[in-house]
């Protein structure tokens, strides 16, 4: 398990950088894609936090003397056919992929964790009943698994979170497992087990903080796919119902018939999706260089 | 060789098996079926009428009954009925096949032969401008929801052509071939290509690194020659495995596509059906769908054995 020295990496790198701000700019510089990641992220979540102060029109307000107006100055974004304004319905849309982006991504990485130190640390039928049930899991494409458990579980937002939830439960579950499983072997649990901690003690204390660089590493790459499944999910009408402004919601209603018509009710939308997802990714690809640098390319 | 691919094919089995119970019971743990569905969008309920059709749909046996009736069925090839067409199930699935799978194909041609020459280029020129740019534009192919690039080819062929292409079943012209088929897998590949490329990049540079590469240099081979002769040959492994797996699971991106472009094949019917709540079409396609799944992940393993002599399974 490497460990990572950031100050001989800073010293090793040039910077002369001993206190935060210094180091801050230096990162920020070292790693430009990343920093844009997360400008872009930080930006969603502001939107998301101060959404009722930006936007000057209610998202939920229907008003069909303003249905499908082009943008202009009142309406940057324009507005649907029901005359909501999208520009409001765009950033408030910013709160449910939110919520619903880190929500599973945290509910999945949990219990992952959970499992997959378990499965691990304990070995035997325990671990082989739980490969069999990610085997299982995992052999459905993410829309797929997603798609049947909102089905059964009905469209609401909690209930989409956890759909996206279960399907990152296995991909959690096998990387912890997997460290967990070479964490064990490492001489300093064999010093604590020989100074008589308890199993439960060892995995807690010493083998789980170990294995966090990697799951940090993994929520932030799942964290993109969680908000686009959310968003294909609401795009096919099973995800988060009316009236919330979910961003796949507002293309689904929109699609074919206003790429004609109103092509600003396509665009914006789809900007909003690609623009978070990207700034995850960006983000994870730098987070990843950082803390994982065995798969620095 | 011969014990590991028996035990993997019981595995298989045993996956498959697990797969059939979870989809079975997860579309049942919710109160309503489709009689409760019909009923309520008639408004009048006759109990009577109710029970009727319930028993006729066979949904008034115990689950496990059910199940059984279901699992016995499938090992016959006997699907069951679709509830909303009543038509077997079968029938109903098969037509839309084909359809299906000449678009993964398509995308899949498309996703290979976009994504290993950008990533062979990434990675030779590790640092550069066209690395960062091509890193770029494959973050975006991750980021961009492939029903939005959809929706933009509807936008563009708008603004080009002045309509929304139809799906043409049977394309005569090579126009209607290419605006039937090539253009929603185009919008499916874009996605897969960029996985194929970040791949071909990290194995790439992860090659270019040893020893025998330095060797063919110093030999005086040309950097074409070095390039994909030695080195794009032994980094090609791990991208026939995300290729491979990536298959199965293009049937995500297949489901939204074929939603947007209006195609009817399997993958938009799956969500049509999941809306009626058309049981047995479900369970049917998302079974299929794990089949198709598992067969490529044991290809792609099989496989690996072929093109790579130094691996071989034991046990």
């Amino acid at each position: 398990m490497a460990t990572i020295n950031y100050d001989l990496e800073l010293e090793r790198a040039g910077a002369k950088a001993t206190h935060g701000w210094r180091r801050l700019t230096f990162f920020a510089r070292r790693y430009i894609l990343g920093t844009i990641g997360l400008v872009i992220m930080v930006a969603f979540v502001l939107a998301a936090l101060f959404a009722d102060l930006i936007g000057r029109y209610d998202p939920l307000t229907v008003d069909s003397a303003q249905a499908l107006l082009h943008p202009d100055m009142r309406h940057w974004m324009g507005t649907d056919s029901f005359g909501r304004d999208v520009w409001a319905r765009i950033i408030h849309g910013a709160r449910i992929s939110l919520a619903v982006g880190l929500g599973s991504t945290a509910l999945g990485s949990s219990i992952g964790v959970i499992i997959g130190l378990t499965s691990g640390y304990l070995s035997g039928w325990v671990d082989l009943v739980f490969q069999r049930i990610a085997d299982i899991l995992q052999s459905l494409p993410l829309l797929v698994l997603a798609l049947v458990m909102t089905a059964a579980l009905g469209p609401s937002l909690p209930n989409v979170i956890i759909a996206i939830a279960i399907p990152l439960i296995p991909i959690v579950a096998r990387v912890i497992r997997a460290n967990t499983l070479a964490l064990r072997e490492q001489p300093f649990v064999e010093a604590a087990k020989s100074i008589g901690m308890s199993e439960m003690r060892i995995a807690l204390r010493h083998v789980l903080p170990n294995t966090l660089a990697p799951l940090i590493v993994l929520a932030t790459a799942q964290l993109g796919s969680t908000i686009l499944t959310e968003a294909s999910l609401s795009f096919l009408g099973l995800g988060i119902p009316e009236p919330y402004p979910s961003w796949g919601r507002m293309l689904s209603e929109s699609a074919a018939e206003y790429v004609r018509t109103a092509p600003w009710l396509v665009i914006f939308p789809g900007i909003a999706i690609s623009l978070a997802v990207f700034g995850t990714n960006l983000f994870g690809d730098a987070l990843r260089d950082i803390l994982d640098p065995r798969q620095r390319g | 060789m011969f014990a590991y691919v028996v035990r993997r094919l019981g595995l298989m089995l045993v996956t498959l098996f697990g797969i059939s119970i979870v989809i079975f019971f997860l579309l049942r743990i919710v109160p309503g079926n489709i009689v409760d569905i019909l009923f309520d969008a008639a408004g009048f309920v006759d109990p009577a009428d109710k029970a009727n059709l319930e028993r006729e749909l066979g949904i008034d046996q115990p689950l496990v009954v059910q199940y059984l009736r279901w699992i016995g069925g499938l090992l016959h090839g006997d699907l069951g009925y679709s509830y909303v067409s009543e038509k077997p199930a079968l029938d109903e699935i098969l037509p839309r096949i084909p359809i299906t799978a000449r678009l993964a194909g398509l995308a899949l041609l498309f996703s290979a032969s976009i994504g290993i020459p950008l990533g062979v280029i990434s990675a030779v020129y590790q640092g550069s401008r066209t690395d960062y740019a091509l890193r770029v534009v494959s973050l975006s192919g991750l980021s961009l929801p492939s029903f939005w690039l959809g929706l933009l080819i509807l936008m563009a062929s708008v603004a080009m052509f002045g309509h929304i292409p139809i799906f043409n079943p049977n394309p005569r012209t090579f126009g209607e071939m290419f605006s039937t088929y090539c253009l929603p897998s185009l919008a499916v590949a874009f996605r897969s290509s960029a996985l194929t490329m970040r791949i071909t990049r990290s194995s790439m540079l992860e090659v270019l690194r040893q020893d025998y590469i330095r060797t063919a240099r110093a030999k005086g081979a040309s950097e074409a020659s070095v390039n994909f002769h030695h080195a794009l040959k032994n980094a090609i492994l791990p991208v026939i495995t995300v290729v491979g797996i990536e298959a199965a699971f293009l049937i995500g991106g297949l489901i939204v596509t074929e939603t947007v472009f209006n195609i009817p094949g399997v993958a938009r019917f799956l969500v049509e059906a999941i809306r009626w709540r058309d049981y047995p079409i479900v369970q049917n396609l998302v079974m299929f769908i794990a089949v198709i799944v598992v067969f490529a992940n044991f290809t792609v393993d099989m496989l690996y054995a072929v093109f790579d002599p130094r691996i071989r399974y034991t046990d």
